[in-house]
């Protein structure tokens, strides 16, 4: 009987704990009893897979699909997903949302009083192609106040959301724009302990990508967890 | 030189932007074989108040115990229209409910064999990586030789296991709860 090769637990302070009490919502919603430790099993290394058949062909382009284009500066957020063992994780399904250039969401919840964009909708979708590249083409996101504590602002950013090969593999984050003056502020972004993760969360400005009259380019590569070495028959 | 995974952060309030075109909250249609249930159920934050925006998702194998993935090369049969996954918002009135069919047994550890169950995912505002846990089903005999069930102390099991509900039969009840004397198990995966 084989035993079934799990994925490498995360480096200490690279991953949030759950409660993270300046940002106020984890208070009341990170559970407080330990969580339970269980080997891996067919079940955690198996998950759903989406091929490029569930995105529509304008999916990546979020300026695309309204009667005009949106406002806002275009442009075009690309890089790479690989595993922790620099393996690129082809097909794999990236999903965005974001606010709008004037930093409101699409939302009902979202009352800021700023305008919505009839031509912006904030979310888009691509898959990963075989060197596990993603491209989207949208407008930079504009910073909003929240109600986090008094005077709170969120800096820019653009919400992931990624499967990779297996259950285990799901990570939901945020890219940050360089240079924007709120990130050290910004109780959400310090919720990893670890600097240098934390800054890893902030996309580079690219000049390969930028494309003349056109649009600026940000390169954010995204990293999900590798497998750990396959065990020896048992 | 290996690479460290990126760090997680919150969905945030608004993921149903990003989120919604991918709702599966009917994961067994029709010419999918298996024993039908429904799945409701509602999550209470550390107040016990109903949270209104959280989505989850829901992993499992097929009436077989076959997960549809390259790595299960078990000698079971596959259903074609039958995935596995599914994406269920918490509604506006605060309960989730999703329709699906109780898996077969799936292979555990040390030769195991796992009692049925759904793999889920909890995402909401304030949680900063997902929170991972088990549904199992009622009146099932595999659940006392459960390898994971048995990792988990005696007097919280019964958070993990769906509840049948009076009047409804094929319906089950199964809440998330955060925190108190009845917080669900949540299993650390490392994410």
């Amino acid at each position: 009987m084989k035993r079934v090769a799990g994925y490498r637990a995360p480096y200490p302070g690279t991953q949030p704990n759950h409660l993270h009490s300046p940002y106020v919502s984890s208070i009341k919603r990170a559970p407080t009893k330990p969580q339970v430790r269980i080997p891996y099993t067919l079940s955690e290394v198996t998950g759903p897979s989406f091929g490029p058949e569930v995105v529509a062909p304008k999916a990546s382009d979020l300026t695309s699909g309204h009667s005009g284009e949106p406002l806002g500066e275009r442009i075009i957020v690309s890089g790479r997903v690989l595993d922790e063992n620099s393996r690129p994780l082809a097909n794999t399904l990236v999903e965005i949302w974001q606010a709008n250039a004037a930093g409101r969401y699409r939302h009902a919840v979202d009352q800021h009083q700023a305008p919505l964009d009839p031509n912006f909708t904030g979310s888009g979708q691509a898959v990963t192609d075989g060197e596990g590249r993603y491209r989207f083409v949208t407008i930079r996101p504009g910073e909003y106040p929240w109600r986090n504590h008094y005077n709170a602002w969120r800096p820019a950013h653009i919400h992931f959301s990624l499967f990779g090969p297996a259950f285990a593999t799901r990570l939901v984050t945020q890219m940050y724009f360089p240079g924007d003056p709120l990130i050290p502020f910004d109780p959400i972004f310090n919720c990893t302990a670890d600097e240098k993760a934390r800054n890893r969360l902030i996309s580079a400005f690219d000049w390969e990508t930028t494309l003349p009259e056109h649009a600026l380019g940000y390169k954010f590569d995204i990293i999900l967890r590798g497998r750990e070495a396959t065990p020896m028959e048992e | 030189m290996s690479l460290q995974a990126t760090t997680s952060q919150t969905v945030g309030p608004y993921f149903k932007i990003g989120l919604d075109w991918l709702h599966r909250d009917n994961l067994a249609g029709e010419g999918v074989s298996g024993e039908r249930v429904t799945i409701q159920g509602r999550v209470f934050d550390g107040d016990g108040v109903p949270v209104p925006d959280a989505i989850l998702e829901i992993w499992q194998a097929n009436a077989h115990g076959k997960y549809a993935h390259p790595e299960d090369t078990q000698d079971k049969p596959l259903e074609p229209r039958f995935t596995g996954y599914g994406r269920v918002p918490v509604a506006a009135d605060g309960v989730f409910r999703f329709a699906t069919i109780k898996p077969g047994p799936v292979p555990g550890p040390e030769g195991s064999e796992q009692a049925p169950h759904l793999l889920v995912s909890v995402f909401m505002r304030g949680v900063l990586r997902r929170l991972v846990t088990r549904i199992y089903f009622p009146d099932e005999p595999r659940n006392a030789t459960d390898f994971v069930l048995n990792l988990v102390e005696p007097e919280r099991r019964s958070t993990l296991i769906a509840k049948k509900t009076a009047g409804s039969p094929g319906t089950l009840e199964w809440n998330v709860v955060l925190q108190g004397p009845d917080e669900t198990v949540f299993f650390d995966l490392g994410l």
